[in-house]
């Protein structure tokens, strides 16, 4: 079985460009460099180099001693909220910031959910000096206020989407018209692994440096770099398919994507797109998304904002409809108490949306002895007003 | 011979008008067909709503939810053009996006367009390598032209592998922009257009996007077959004077 893209650019039945033409020579000029320009040697060397010296990569692979105990297996967390902007978010715009630049493109735009790739890609846009428009749901504008001023101070300009929900399917309907409108000096970062052919591709490859990094350090760590279980959260589902990525094809080792359940599956508020959606395309490609039986497209509700999207990445399809991938989902209430007993017991905040994916351990049951890699992708600074309101802090 | 063959061998300057179906009231969307026809437009787009819209400015965007919010679906839809036929002469295309179009099946949309007698498709954001590899040949075979379109970014190569897929007329977007902005004709649009007029491409132009006044509209009528008029028109609408907002916004082009 194949879990990758083909030359077609799907994965199994899902993927391709599902794209007006008035996005197709931007699309197209980025399929037909992608490959070539990260393969590119220079570009090796640069992005290695910023991951390291500017992002603060490798991050660590930590034992949670305490976590270990209580659930009777070794549970490991890949910190990704110790990158440089708090999450793994960073690892795709660094990629895709130098791409641009060697396509000679001088204008950045972006959408953002929680603002996590907001701030990442402003980051990286004040970092090259490059112009940057991020579009944000008017509704994730207010209640992420911290991030919005951090992506001011970054030199970018926010942009609210109004249309629909006005949360992130809507800022990236917004971010597309952009694209539409501005055709030649403009690239678009796509946040996640989402969108027309290659983006899924692309944001896969560079987030996949996750995995990489986590089977040395399992091998130094255990002197084995097949865990039993990998788990991320999945809302398009970048920071898990960086998490999957080198474990795709070995068969032993199982891959748990947890979907946000938000208030329960069958409630009417929730974002468990597997659950609750069927084949379809949305932003340019063909996926499984929550919609309605006419096909218009459905409102996701979960307590994170970076898990509130109505589809899931065409390789994540690929990934449930083949059984390669085991996807679950934890409700809000759920993930709210993982946040706390992480910290509790291993003095770590996490973002609500990782949270999602240390829930499911409650679900799990070990043997003893099983390594468990959990990807811990963002910190939770982001959602303190949300645990504070929940807890009553 | 075709309704939209022969409207392209018979006329020129053809005036087709975009609407999104119901809007502004739900079942508005045979009388304004009628009220169209009457008042000399040669050719329609339905517009199916959709709610993700991403190639449409803030007008489409806003008769389409509005049409959405009021209960508008694809079956509605081909219910109420069940007799659009015996009020309706002039060719009618259906535009949108292509979920709606995958949900309700795409046999079965094609099957539906033609009971009610549709012509043909406009769907932007299907890409003509899936349209070629799966939907031509039940297209075809329903006898509907699909309408592609050609934006001054697009290739002289990839023009003619439109023209070839193509069995009705090429839409040519004035800009690479979203629905509703101005026609600005700059010394750029002029030589896109003259190229595209010079490829002696076998099916017929219309220029669409940003259309809005009789001197947008004569200047694209230099370049194509004719022009498309949506935003503008959708605009103009007015639910408490249908009919006498269409005869009014339409006296300005056939005045």
């Amino acid at each position: 079985m194949n879990y990758f893209v083909n030359e077609k650019g799907y994965f199994g039945d899902f993927g391709g460009a599902y794209i007006p033409e008035m996005l197709y020579p931007n699309v197209e000029e980025l399929r037909q460099n992608y490959l070539k320009i990260i393969g590119d040697e220079s570009f090796q060397k640069e992005f290695h180099q910023l991951l390291k010296d500017y992002v603060g990569r490798p991050s660590p692979l930590y034992l949670a001693k305490r976590l270990s105990q209580k659930y009777n297996a070794n549970i490991f967390l890949k910190r990704e909220d110790l990158n440089h902007t708090g999450a793994h978010k960073i690892n795709n715009t660094i990629g895709q910031i130098l791409l641009a630049e060697r396509l000679g493109k001088k204008r950045i735009i972006a959408e953002t959910g929680a603002g996590q790739h907001g701030v990442a890609t402003a980051t990286v846009c004040a970092l090259r000096g490059l112009e940057c428009v991020v579009y944000m749901g008017e509704i994730d504008i207010q209640r992420q206020a911290p991030n919005v001023a951090r992506m001011k101070m970054l030199g970018a300009k926010v942009v609210p989407a109004t249309s629909g929900s006005k949360t992130l399917k809507d800022a990236t309907n917004e971010a597309m018209r952009d694209w539409i409108n501005n055709p030649i000096d403009t690239h678009y970062i796509i946040g996640s692994v989402v969108g027309p052919h290659p983006y899924p591709d692309m944001v896969a490859i560079f987030q996949s440096i996750i995995s990489e990094e986590t089977k040395k350090q399992l091998i130094e760590q255990t002197g084995n770099d097949q865990p039993d279980y990998v788990l991320a959260c999945v809302g398009g589902g970048s920071n898990a398919m960086g998490m999957f990525y080198h474990f795709i094809d070995d068969e032993k080792v199982k891959l748990i994507a947890v979907e946000a359940g938000g208030r329960g599956v069958d409630t009417g508020f929730s974002a468990a797109t597997t659950f609750l959606g069927k084949e379809g395309v949305l932003h340019g490609s063909r996926s499984i998304l929550m919609q309605t039986e006419d096909g218009q497209v459905v409102e996701p509700h979960s307590v994170s904002a970076g898990l509130d999207y109505p589809g899931i990445g065409p390789q994540h399809a690929h990934l449930f409809k083949t059984g390669r991938g085991e996807y679950v989902s934890i409700t809000d209430d759920e993930a709210l108490q993982a946040g706390l007993l992480l910290t509790q017991m291993e003095g770590i905040i996490p973002a609500i949306e990782s949270a999602h994916a240390l829930a499911y351990l409650e679900k799990m049951s070990f043997k003893g002895g099983e390594n468990v890699v959990v990807c811990l992708s963002g910190r939770g600074d982001k959602d303190m007003d949300t645990y504070m309101k929940y807890f009553n802090l | 011979m075709s309704r939209i063959k022969e409207l392209f061998q018979t006329k020129k300057n053809i005036l087709s008008i975009y609407y999104t179906a119901g809007y502004p009231g739900l079942n508005d969307t045979v009388q304004i067909a009628e009220t169209l026809e009457q008042s000399g437009a040669d050719l329609l787009e339905i517009g199916f709503p959709y709610s993700d819209p991403v190639a449409d400015g803030p007008t489409i965007q806003a008769s389409s939810k509005q049409s959405l919010d009021q209960g508008m679906t694809l079956k509605l839809l081909f219910e109420q053009l069940k007799d659009l036929r015996k009020k309706v002469s002039i060719p009618v295309l259906l535009m949108g996006y292509v979920n709606p179009v995958l949900q309700f099946g795409v046999e079965n949309f094609c099957k539906a367009c033609v009971e009610v007698g549709v012509d043909g498709c406009i769907v932007p954001d299907l890409p003509m390598a899936e349209y070629e590899a799966l939907y031509q040949g039940i297209f075809e075979g329903n006898g509907l032209s699909n309408i592609f379109l050609v934006t001054p970014q697009t290739s002289t190569e990839r023009i003619h592998k439109i023209d070839g897929l193509s069995n009705g007329f090429i839409y040519l977007l004035s800009s690479s922009a979203t629905t509703g902005q101005n026609l600005q004709v700059s010394e750029g649009t002029e030589s896109y257009f003259s190229r595209i007029a010079d490829m002696k491409l076998k099916n017929p132009t219309m220029i669409g996007f940003g259309i809005d006044s009789k001197e947008t509209f004569d200047k694209a009528c230099e370049y194509a077959n004719g022009a498309i008029i949506g935003s503008a028109f959708v605009k103009a609408l007015d639910a408490n004077d249908l009919n006498g907002s269409v005869k009014t916004f339409m006296q300005k082009f056939k005045g």
